[in-house]
């Protein structure tokens, strides 16, 4: 049944069916409201759950991790600040394999302060070890949602759903959320196959000299690269469970004949999607949805990109000195293809810029414009800069 | 099945307790594995000699394990019994990061709630994990009210790292980053009061122990482990190491500090004080100091070696006083190590009703 949610109450929601028996949270702007709402769900009966106000994010991912590692089900939700406050243990959290689901309302981080969505805080946290994906819409947000607590369950590694902050978490939209009992029926019981367990004590977490540590990196490759397959896997069951899917590593849309692709993560999809159907004339293009950031699916991003003759890969962050994060990952992945298509890299509302249906068509401009820098921040206005800072 | 039988089956299995008759043949079993006692923390381990850390370790988990869940700050204790492929550990037992020890044992807390267990959760950390960086956690910890028994061991400076000034470094001790020179005499800040922070949070039990006085601390970790709730305890730890001592010294160093009245020894339930160690021959604190080298310069021909030796004399004093250390008349049943101070071990303390 659908009903008009907003985005975080969705995911509150959500959450909730996964019946965690642990939710340790910390409250910023944009992921409070998700908060708020498991508090109000927990305060009104409807989920049964430990929910520890911490003091902190980063102790909210340390009561997370600890409750994970004695076999429990556990979530944690934050933003920006909060994301990097938490980086040392999301790391640690990693590199323990711990299973554990964590939304991230994506955000800008400071400074300058804004409070409005980019993608620079699960960026910063990229090489943690962490499965992250991004939603492009509220109902994707709350299926993918659903999926992770499966996804961090079969894989033994923790996974981060990103979704744009107020785009997505402050916006009210008809929602289907499943099914209680069909949501338990679907995701199996908690199991960890390294609880903490004065039955069966083991350490964890234990100091490793170089002897070992190198095998213990390429182990955790390893396991994201094996988690590709789980994690479409997990959205084929999905789908034919509940009768849609949340996107798999990547989906393609658009014209199958064009020669120019854009590629993008998040909800700047669905500007594109509408600024595709309203300005035809504008020509046509691939559209590729990057789903699964960590691990890149590098073999499907090869293969949607193929007969291409230029990609635009929109980055909502930037790696001052660099460019763009997720274009430079792109080139590097499909530099091993056997004709690459050109690639042109912009970034795009930083910092919660808007972005328009027209941007689509500015794109496409752009693509076509044999001068067109490969890297730019594509909506910073120069009049704003002096000179010397253009 | 019921704790109890849990409770002792965890102990068969992981204890070394041995089986039948406890009569071994003489030469068979070394003493202390004779000894029918849980052994959490095994021999083995990477410590230094002496180090006053595994022993309080050893002391702590030989009274309330097996059915436990510990969670350890990064430090000594974590690094030396934990060298991937090798643990120390016979219970469950995680180290996450240096300053999230007490917040990681919040989770599992939680965990065990949500699941209807009765594990008992410990938190480990060094002084520096405790006093300073982890400070945060452990508020929110106790201020949440977790079932968690909070152990510091408090060797007082970061003594993994190579001997760094902590918050808890006494007053003028000299550390590889407070050293003694001609513009300073070692670390020039005080020793924080911790066991008064902690028992502001008005919590059930909030104690301090010394490993030269191992039945009172093991009393303190069992009436800590009855209590459903949180609770403290900062464990006087010696590092022959970091204080530059002989490695024998570990207990004599560790007995002058409570006897001079530099270390109290006190018990504070919801925040009043309800229980001290009373010393019954105060010592001067250069008893104390003279032992150790990170007090050497004090013993130097120096006016500012004598200032700083009656400013730690006026430390201990105000300890004194203000607790009341003082006291208690002798007793039959004292020895060496007990003629000083009250014997540990009593069921109840003095200002206990
Ligand atoms: C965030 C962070 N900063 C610094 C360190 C380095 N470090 C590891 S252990 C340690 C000191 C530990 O001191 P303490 O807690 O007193 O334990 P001890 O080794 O003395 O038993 C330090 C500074 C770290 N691991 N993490
Ligand atoms: S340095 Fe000190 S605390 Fe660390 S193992 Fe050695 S004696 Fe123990
Ligand atoms: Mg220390």
């Amino acid at each position: 049944m659908r009903e008009a949610l907003e985005g975080s109450q969705a995911i509150a929601r959500a959450v909730a069916l996964c019946e965690p028996d642990v939710v340790a949270a910390y409250p910023i702007t944009p992921q409070t409201h998700i908060v708020e709402n498991l508090s109000e769900l927990v305060a009104q009966g409807d989920l049964h759950t430990e929910f520890v106000s911490v003091e902190s994010e980063f102790s909210a991912a340390s009561v997370v991790l600890g409750a994970a590692a004695t076999g429990a089900r556990a979530y944690t939700a934050t933003a920006s600040q909060g994301t990097l406050l938490m980086a040392e243990v999301l790391f640690n959290i990693a590199g323990m394999r711990l299973p554990l689901v964590m939304t991230v309302a994506n955000r800008a981080v400071s400074a300058p302060l804004s409070i409005w969505n980019d993608h620079a805080d699960s960026m910063a946290v990229r090489d943690s070890g962490w499965i992250q994906l991004h939603a492009t819409s509220n109902q994707e947000a709350v299926d993918t949602t659903i999926q992770a607590f499966r996804i961090t369950q079969e894989t033994e590694l923790p996974v981060m759903v990103c979704m744009d902050g107020f785009i997505l978490t402050h916006t009210m939209e008809p929602i289907d959320l499943p099914d209680r009992m069909a949501v338990r029926d679907w995701l199996p019981p908690m199991a960890f196959s390294r609880s903490l367990d004065p039955e069966r004590p083991l350490s964890l977490g234990m100091l490793v000299s170089p002897d070992y540590f190198p095998e213990i990196r390429h182990s955790h490759h390893a396991a994201m690269q094996q988690a590709l397959a789980v994690i479409e896997e997990v959205d084929t069951s999905f789908h034919s469970r509940f009768g849609r899917a949340a996107g798999g590593l990547l989906t393609v849309e658009g014209d199958p004949e064009a020669k120019v692709g854009i590629l993008a993560m998040g909800s700047t999809v669905g500007t594109l999607r509408a600024g595709m159907a309203h300005y035809v004339e504008a020509g046509p293009a691939r559209l590729i949805t990057l789903r699964s950031f960590r691990p890149f699916p590098a073999e499907a991003l090869r293969e949607a990109v193929e007969g291409l003759d230029c990609l635009i890969v929109i980055d909502r962050a930037i790696s001052p000195g660099l460019g763009g994060v997720l274009g430079t990952e792109v080139a590097a992945v499909l530099s091993q293809s056997a004709r690459p298509p050109h690639i042109l890299n912009h970034a795009l509302g930083l910092g919660g810029r808007d972005i328009p249906e027209t941007v689509y068509v500015d794109l496409l401009d752009a693509g076509r414009d044999p001068d067109a820098p490969r890297f730019s921040v594509f909506d910073a206005d120069m009049t704003k800069l002096a000179p010397e800072d253009r | 099945m019921t704790d109890a039988t849990r409770l002792a089956e965890l102990r068969q299995k992981f204890g070394r307790v041995p089986e039948g008759p406890s009569d071994p043949k003489p030469g068979t079993v070394s003493p202390r594995e004779a000894q029918p006692r849980f052994r959490g923390l095994e021999s083995g381990h990477r410590a230094c000699q002496g180090c006053g850390e595994a022993l309080a370790a050893r002391l702590v988990m030989e009274c309330a394990g097996p059915d436990v869940i510990v969670a350890n700050a990064t430090g000594c204790l974590e690094v030396f019994t934990t060298a991937w492929p090798q643990s120390a550990w016979r219970v469950p037992w995680v180290h996450s990061l240096f300053e999230n020890a007490a917040a990681v044992a919040s989770g599992i807390e939680a965990a065990m709630k949500a699941r209807g267990k009765n594990t008992k959760v410990l938190a480990f950390g060094g002084d520096g994990a405790t006093y300073d960086i982890g400070f945060q956690s452990l508020s929110g910890m106790l201020e949440r009210y977790h079932n968690v028994l909070y152990v510091c061991y408090d060797n007082e400076a970061y003594m993994n790292t190579g001997i760094q000034r902590s918050s808890s470094t006494p007053h003028a001790a000299t550390t590889t980053t407070s050293p003694a020179g001609k513009e300073r005499m070692g670390k020039r800040h005080l020793k924080k009061d911790l066991v008064s922070i902690i028992a502001a949070h008005h919590i059930p039990y909030a104690a301090s122990a010394s490993v030269a006085f191992p039945q009172d601390l093991q009393r303190k970790v069992r009436y800590a482990m009855g209590i459903e709730g949180p609770t403290f305890l900062v464990i006087h730890s010696p590092c022959p190491l970091g204080w530059k001592h002989d490695s024998r010294l570990t207990i004599d160093v560790a007995r002058k500090a409570v006897e001079c009245g530099l270390f109290p020894m006190v018990e504070l339930e919801r925040g009043s004080l309800s229980n001290v160690m009373p010393i019954r021959q105060v010592r001067p604190v250069t008893d104390y100091l003279e032992l150790q080298g990170r007090f050497r310069h004090l013993f130097a021909d120096d006016p500012r070696a004598e200032e700083e030796r009656a400013h730690l004399q006026a430390l201990a004093d105000y300890n004194i006083t203000t607790y009341g250390l003082t006291g208690g008349d002798p007793d039959n049943a004292d020895t060496v190590g007990t003629a000083a101070v009250g014997r540990g071990g009593h069921p109840a303390g003095r200002l206990r009703p």
